[in-house]
């Protein structure tokens, strides 16, 4: 009896699945079948200006608005800060690293930038022109916020 | 071994007495020429990325680096070779900087840079010793190709125009001031002005 129900129960999670699958096809980014080579995609340049985007939500990493490549950012030397260090700014005119990145684990702010913060690629990235692979609905917490508040006017 | 000395200084005080002037001198400037052809010939042979990535030294750590670089490989197929930024192209200059290539030499002989490691050790000491060299000659390897009367700023993004205007065309700094590692990895910078 015990078993039968375990049976059964596997049977419904296996045809709920199934279900699923069957009215939302799996996609796969991939052109071409996993054992051919596919083209590669054509490569594009990096924007490159000093105009800043804008933020699409107040804990974004500001992306970076220029070409990094070539960029040496590792134990030895850290390009980026040559021109966003707060002793540099003067000279570059670029926007100083944020005080935030001064504080170690502890809450404790440093006189320079935290290590834990030292690897600008890791959040901060450069953007090309492209096609995104996948649609994104995001949308912008000022524009639902008023369509939020007019529903509950209504 | 005074009185040998001696006799092949007579030899060469006295006239000749077999061979004419007309001889001597003629012969004086074929025998100079291909003298000197061969010296430059050998001095341009030593002035090749294949003679320089001949030893592992370089081929393993700088010539590789330089691989990944836009000076290595580019869209226009343009390269700059290793006596390109690293040797003046003026005579003078160039055989000044092959003397003290001798220590060079020296080094490979004595294995100072032979592995890995030993390299990274000095590199930051071989690094300043070329830093210095570009600041003292106004970046002239650079200027050799990027010269100022010929750069385009309309054609370069903003951020390269402004620190051009603001630097380099008011001979405030010299290409090597920002560019530094461009074509190879940097040291430990920390310590070097204007860095981190």
């Amino acid at each position: 009896m015990k078993i039968s129900s375990k049976w059964l129960l596997s049977l419904a999670i296996i045809s709920i699945a199934g279900m699923a699958y069957a009215s939302e096809p799996i996609t796969t980014l991939r052109s071409t079948a996993p054992d051919q080579e596919s083209a590669a995609p054509r490569i594009t340049n990096f924007e490159d200006n000093s105009i800043k985007r804008p933020r699409n939500y107040p804990e974004q990493p500001p992306t970076i608005p220029h070409d990094i490549e070539g960029y040496q950012i590792d134990g030895n030397a850290n390009k980026c800060l040559s021109c966003h260090a707060r002793s540099r700014t003067g000279d570059s005119g670029a926007p100083m690293v944020s005080i935030t990145h001064f504080m170690d684990r502890d809450g404790q702010f440093l006189a320079a930038v935290s290590p834990r913060r030292y690897f600008c690629t890791q959040c901060h990235v450069p953007q090309k022109d492209v096609k995104p692979l996948v649609g994104n609905d995001f949308i912008d917490i000022d524009k639902l916020l008023p369509t939020n508040s007019t529903r509950i006017a209504e | 071994m005074i009185n040998l000395l001696k006799r092949y200084w007579k030899i060469l005080t006295t006239p000749s007495v077999h061979y004419s002037l007309a001889f001597l001198t003629l012969g004086g400037f074929v025998a100079g020429v291909i003298f000197w052809g061969g010296f430059n010939t050998a001095l341009e042979a030593t002035n090749t990325e294949e003679f320089c990535v001949s030893c592992h030294e370089m081929k393993n750590n700088v010539f590789a680096e330089l691989k990944t670089t836009i000076h290595y490989s580019n869209r226009s197929g343009v390269r700059a070779t290793c006596p390109d930024c690293h040797v003046p192209h003026k005579w003078t200059d160039k055989i000044a900087r092959k003397m003290q290539a001798s220590k060079e030499v020296w080094g490979k002989i004595f294995g100072t840079i032979n592995t890995r490691d030993k390299f990274l050790d000095k590199r930051l000491e071989l690094a300043q010793h070329e830093w210095a060299r570009l600041k003292a000659n106004n970046s002239l390897e650079c200027r050799n190709c990027h010269s100022d009367e010929s750069m385009d700023i309309t054609r370069q993004s903003p951020r390269a125009v402004e620190a051009h205007q603001k630097f380099l065309f008011t001979g405030e700094k010299t290409c090597i001031d920002c560019h530094k590692g461009i074509a190879h990895h940097l040291p430990d910078m920390s310590g070097v002005p204007e860095w981190q």
